[in-house]
């Protein structure tokens, strides 16, 4: 059997807005095995990327349980929540957010900073990772020197530096042109015949097929949970 | 906290301050430049203050710690007496107030009796409004001045009321431009007086109330000054007040001549002449320096010379000056003025801190995202806390040492230029750096926390 990487028991998040309370997601029950690829989808403000912060540590829930890897998220720190992301997640935005005024070698090694790897052997790694996603040529230029493309691959190189137990992406390709999300969709397949377990939200359904198990959210519930057994091919 | 964060941490944190801060060079520059003009103002200001206090306190000094001085003075009341100007106002300390200091007192040491006589000194054609000192041979010794060339007057040629004469080293230019003094002779009045030595300058006293030392007219202004109708023989005329006051004044241009040469060509009674009036006076003697033996016995043996003399003086014509006192007054006065220079600069490095806090304020503000992006690839808060502090401790930092740079300057030109002393404490230089530095911590904090407390998924929704 396949190990379970992330665990969801009940999981409820509520925001305070003044004196209205809004129950963004109501009791989410969930179980992701290692080397899973799930999209998550469902109409906008269903709470897919409020259940993504959670699962990406940015956010605590309100109740529930969360287990990633193992560990009981809701009972942590601030401090242990940072070194969480640092050591076992790798975040894909659906604006890129690479931090402009460091080139794309420097976006990359961002997440090696926090570990405390040496800058030599970041600075190698970053280099390896750039060239394999197709950035060799790249690698001093500022991120507004590239395509929104290239920008998306800077932020998959960097979701990967730091080798994470869980790929997030927040509607990775929707900022993105048909082509340009095709490449970046053949590196998530890629990725996930190497066996890497990545969740991505997103709410367009040709994309929603790469994946091999699509997560329907309605009114900050689970409404279909399916498992595709026959996947498109790049 | 430190010891968690590896040395490359470290040595990145210390570099992306650098790097965001030259990415914004003209920012950088200007916010630093409240910090930079705080610490050399604080700097230069010191540097000032040290100098004056030092010159004043070094004039003091010279002056003798160990001696209290004597000095005649014209009493209050008498000045309003014009009625009786037919009468030469007699006043001042005399031969016997010094015999009697002497007998009573035994710490006394020495006794230095002068009488000093404002007048033009001569040498052909040059001249100086000079300040001619009639004292008795062991008047260096005991003001600690050093002869320069030649030698001083002996007892022998005092009591032989010889007219030599002795210059103080600052006459020298003014009167014998050629040099060479020793062994030439100047003119008083019409009165030659042999040079057998060159002195060192000596200090200035300053009191409230002044030396009562007048301007002697020479003989050529004597008789176009005075009026044909009067009747007064003294010896000299005397044409205005002594301008010199407070402790430091310009230098005085003093001519040394045996104490019994002086009375008797000048006599003892003095004319000042007030709006077309004449005043004539009888000193007997201008100052008396009285040395005490112990430095701590100084004040206490004021009192009983005051008292002494107080017997004999029905009015407080003569004033006592202690130069210890005056030092401790000078000590006093520095730390005050220290003080109140400590709250200036303070509130210019405070201002200056305030300038940074505005700026890195902003910055974080700016950079919202990217703290949310740091934060969601595992940045931990105090990474965040401490990459904005770094850079404003290595803006507070860089300022500081740009100030140092500008406020060892200042003093020089000041020096140059200005031709005041200034004097450069080392711990000036340290403390200004210190307070820099700490401005950048205590004002580095509040930014830093404000972009650490950054809810991360707000900040990554920024924009
Ligand atoms: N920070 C917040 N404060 C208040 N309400 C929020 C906040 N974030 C999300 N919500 C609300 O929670 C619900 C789910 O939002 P979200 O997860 O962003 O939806 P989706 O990503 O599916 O479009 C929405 O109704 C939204 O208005
Ligand atoms: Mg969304």
């Amino acid at each position: 059997m396949k190990k379970c990487v992330i665990k969801l028991e009940k999981l409820k998040k509520n925001y305070k807005m003044g004196s209205v309370d809004i129950y963004a997601l109501r009791g989410i029950d969930m179980e992701i095995d290692e080397g899973e690829f799930v999209c998550i989808m469902g109409p906008s403000g269903c709470g897919k990327s409020t259940l993504l912060n959670l699962l990406g540590c940015l956010d605590k829930p309100t109740e529930g349980k969360y287990y990633l890897n193992g560990c009981d998220i809701s009972a942590m720190d601030d401090d242990t929540l940072s070194d969480m992301r640092c050591s076992y997640l790798g975040f894909v935005f659906q604006s890129y957010n690479l931090i402009p005024q460091l080139s794309v070698v420097e976006n990359i090694e961002i997440p090696l900073y926090y570990q405390g790897v040496s800058p030599n052997e970041s600075r190698n790694k970053s280099i390896e990772l750039a060239s394999r996603i197709g950035l060799a040529e790249r690698l001093y230029h500022k991120p507004t020197e590239l395509s929104g493309g290239q920008q998306q691959r800077v932020g998959i190189a960097r979701a990967l530096v730091n080798n994470p137990l869980v790929i997030l992406a927040d509607e990775p390709t929707g900022n993105l042109d048909s082509t340009s999300g095709k490449e970046i969709m053949g590196i998530f397949t890629e990725l996930h015949e190497q066996g890497k377990t990545i969740i991505m939200v997103t709410h367009d359904e040709n994309i929603a097929k790469y994946g091999d198990r699509i997560i329907r959210l309605k009114d900050g519930l689970i409404e279909k949970d399916e498992r595709i057994s026959k996947r498109i091919s790049v | 906290m430190l010891s968690v964060l590896s040395i490359y941490r470290w040595i990145r944190i210390v570099k992306m301050g650098f790097k965001s801060l030259w990415l914004h060079r003209l920012r950088s520059l200007l916010t630093m430049l409240g910090i930079v003009f705080g610490v050399a103002s604080v700097i230069a200001m010191l540097a000032v203050g040290e100098g004056a206090s030092q010159v004043a306190q070094d004039q003091i000094r010279r002056l003798g710690s160990k001696n209290i001085i004597v000095r005649s003075v014209k009493p209050s009341l008498e000045q309003k007496a014009t009625g009786q100007r037919s009468r030469a106002i007699e006043y001042g300390i005399t031969w016997a107030d010094a015999t009697r200091i002497r007998s009573t007192i035994p710490d006394v040491e020495i006794l230095v009796p002068n009488r000093i006589i404002r007048d033009v000194v001569w040498n052909t054609q040059w001249r100086v409004d000079g300040q001619i000192v009639g004292t008795v041979s062991w008047y260096p010794e005991m003001r600690e001045l050093q002869i320069i060339e030649g030698r001083y007057f002996t007892e022998i040629e005092v009591q032989s009321v010889q007219n030599v004469c002795v210059l103080s080293i600052n006459t020298i230019t003014s009167l014998f431009p050629n040099g060479d003094p020793v062994g030439k002779s100047v003119r008083i009045g019409s009165d030659y007086y042999k040079v057998i030595g060159i002195i060192e300058d000596e200090g200035n006293i300053g009191t409230p109330s002044q030396t009562q030392s007048f301007l002697v007219q020479t003989s050529e202004n004597q008789n176009k000054s005075r009026k044909p109708g009067e009747r007064f023989s003294p010896q000299r005329e005397i044409g205005k007040r002594d301008e010199q006051k407070g402790p430091i004044a310009t230098p005085q241009y003093r001519i040394y001549i045996p104490i019994t040469a002086a009375q008797k060509r000048f006599g003892e009674t003095l004319v000042r002449r007030t709006t077309g009036t004449f005043e004539a006076e009888r000193v007997e003697l201008h100052e008396l320096i009285v040395m005490v033996n112990v430095e701590e016995r100084v004040e206490e043996v004021a009192k009983i010379v005051d008292s002494i003399l107080q017997k004999y003086h029905k009015q407080r014509d003569y004033e006592l000056t202690i130069p210890l006192e005056l030092l401790r007054q000078a000590e006093r006065t520095k730390q005050i003025f220290n003080l109140v220079l400590g709250t200036i600069a303070g509130i210019s490095l405070l201002v200056g801190g305030i300038g940074i806090m505005n700026i890195m304020l902003a910055t974080v503000t700016e950079r919202t995202r990217e703290i949310g992006i740091r934060r969601a690839l595992g940045a931990r808060k105090r990474d965040i806390i401490l990459q904005f502090l770094i850079e404003t401790i290595i803006m507070s930092g860089t300022g500081g040492l740009m100030g140092i740079a500008l406020g060892l300057f200042i003093p020089y030109l000041i020096t140059y230029f200005a031709t005041m002393p200034t004097i450069i404490r080392l711990w000036s230089p340290l403390i200004a750096f210190g307070i820099s530095a700490g401005i950048g911590v205590i004002f580095g904090i509040y930014p830093a926390l404000r972009a650490a407390n950054m809810d991360p998924v707000e900040a990554l929704r920024h924009e």
